[in-house]
């Protein structure tokens, strides 16, 4: 049992202290700022197309899923709200967080684990440089920038994909109708509630990540094992989080 | 917690490790090791694959903390120093890991000015590090690769821009890792000769983890002869009074003396790593 349970707790501990220390680098220099921009655009431009390719069929899907339920009550004309509710509060955030962990986790995890294994890391802190504050910050910062903004665009154009498949597809309802349900739909809180979910996914993806490729042991084989590692956990640890702040909000009210 | 020396004691004691150990759960990596090296001095590492050489040199560098024994740098107790302390310290000392450990997304120019940027200790004006770059670059010969990767290059050149990266800062002590493991005898050889080249022009002192005896042979035995530009045959004492041999079996010094008290040992472990080397 003890034996079981070391391993485990040094994890931990270690998962524990480098997101510590990757805290405390932001207010401390130096501050790679063209790390933070090349991990902006790595992470967001270049998750930009899945994301929203997820958010379109998502929306799309919601409605066609719903369409039958809402009409069996005569309630088609609320698609609208359905789809907006569902999208900010959920699947926007939840779908967008998913795909990114499963890009950019695996990204972070597999360059860092390349990194540790080719013996760069040390190479880096024998130069004078804290890899935690080179490597691990930038990703951090960068991350919690942009998954916000993914989630926005993932939650407009998931909209526009509801809309296309309720009143071009389906004739469910009017234009009209649609958007101002959806606009009634929503809630400060919803929209909180839809911004503070990415921001704190954001930091998981990035901890996670970057915590599999730094303790990266075992050549290419454990920079693979580290890269599936990285985003299985990842991917559970949003869903967990995601329950939670939930419940939060629900507690809120 | 810093003991100051006389700077007598600096310039002859560039590192010294007491009673070194350092275990990973049940295994013990190095167990009571001693090892010093002074200025001008060679010191060079052997024993089999895991018997504890790059952790010993990993630990002369601050990478790893020991859990047990002390270590001095240019006489100054670094032990339980900080982080920040070990930043300073590493500014004297250069470092090529086992593979060449260069960046392999940076350009070979931004990887040999990593140092020179990044080490505050070391002080290089901006417009400096260009100029400090090609030079290191021109010590390895490697002058036309400022602006490719690392990829491009072949095992041979990596690890000489690794050397380039080691020495750019002009260090006080040079630590080798496997340099020439993996490589092809002339390649290999080209590779000791930038070693004691850097060892005789700066009288750096160095220290060299190997498994081929060959390297030490080289180190002990040959001097680089700036004049003609290449290595020399050293006429005795030299480099050979100043080359020390360390034999580590998993985890402890089994062997420390001369090249003469290597090939003359009986001890079957330790004779494996002086293979009758004849002319």
């Amino acid at each position: 049992m003890l034996d079981w349970l070391k391993p485990q707790v040094l994890a931990l501990q270690n998962f524990v202290t480098l997101s510590g220390r990757a805290y405390v680098n932001l207010f401390r220099s130096p501050h790679y700022l063209d790390d933070i921009i090349l991990q902006m655009d790595t992470i967001g431009v270049g998750s930009l197309p899945i994301v929203l390719l997820t958010g379109i069929f998502s929306g799309a899907t919601i409605t066609l899923q719903m369409s039958r339920a809402l009409n069996q009550y005569g309630a088609s004309g609320e698609v609208g709200q359905i789809v907006a509710i569902s999208l900010v509060r959920e699947l926007g955030p939840v779908l967008s967080a998913v795909t990114v962990a499963g890009r950019n986790a695996s990204g972070m995890a597999s360059e860092l684990g390349s990194m540790k294994v080719t013996e760069q890391i040390d190479a880096m802190r024998a130069l004078g440089t804290d890899p935690t504050q080179k490597l691990v910050t930038p990703r951090l910062v960068a991350i919690a920038v942009v998954q916000p903004l993914l989630t926005i665009l993932a939650d407009a154009i998931g909209l526009l994909g509801g809309y296309l498949m309720a009143v071009v597809a389906l004739h469910l309802t009017t234009d009209m109708q649609y958007w101002s349900s959806a606009h009634q739909a929503l809630e400060y809180d919803d929209i909180l509630q839809g911004l503070l979910k990415p921001f704190v996914f954001a930091q998981i993806i990035a901890l996670v990540g970057c915590y599999y490729g730094m303790f990266t042991t075992g050549g290419a084989q454990g920079v693979g094992r580290s890269t599936t590692q990285a985003v299985v956990t990842s991917i559970v640890w949003v869903f967990v989080v995601n329950l939670f702040i939930g419940q939060f909000f629900i507690n809120l009210k | 917690m810093a003991t100051p020396a006389t700077n007598g004691d600096q310039e002859r004691e560039v590192l010294r490790m007491e009673g070194i150990t350092l275990r990973f759960d049940h295994v013990t990596a190095l167990d009571r090791v001693d090892f010093s090296l002074r200025r001008g001095e060679t010191c060079i590492v052997q024993g089999a694959a895991g018997s504890g050489k790059t952790v010993l040199l990993k630990i002369a560098l601050g990478l790893i903390r020991p859990d047990e024994g002390h270590i001095y740098i240019f006489g100054k107790e670094m032990t339980r120093a900080p982080e920040q302390d070990w930043m300073e310290a590493r500014a004297a000392m250069g470092i090529l890991f086992q593979e060449g450990g260069l960046f392999d997304s940076m350009t070979i120019e931004e990887n040999v000015a990593y140092p020179l940027e990044n080490i505050k200790a070391v002080h290089c004006p901006r417009d400096e590090v260009r100029p400090r770059v090609e030079e290191a670059l021109q010590f390895v010969e490697l002058g036309h690769t400022l602006e490719k990767v690392p990829s491009e290059l072949s095992g041979g050149m990596r690890r000489r821009v690794g050397i380039a990266r080691a020495v750019v800062t002009r260090p006080k002590l040079v630590l080798y890792d496997s340099p020439t493991a993996g490589l092809d005898p002339i390649t290999a050889t080209t590779i000791m000769a930038l070693v004691a080249k850097e060892r005789d022009t700066r009288h750096t002192a160095t220290a060299l983890v190997t498994h081929r005896y060959q390297d030490g042979h080289l180190l002990a035995n040959y001097t680089w002869d700036a004049g003609r530009g290449r290595l020399a045959r050293s006429d005795g004492g030299g480099s050979a009074s100043r080359t020390r041999f360390l034999v580590l079996c998993e985890g402890r010094k089994v062997f420390e003396g001369s090249q003469e008290e290597l090939e003359s040992s009986t001890d079957e472990y330790i004779s494996q790593f002086a293979r009758r080397w004849k002319e």
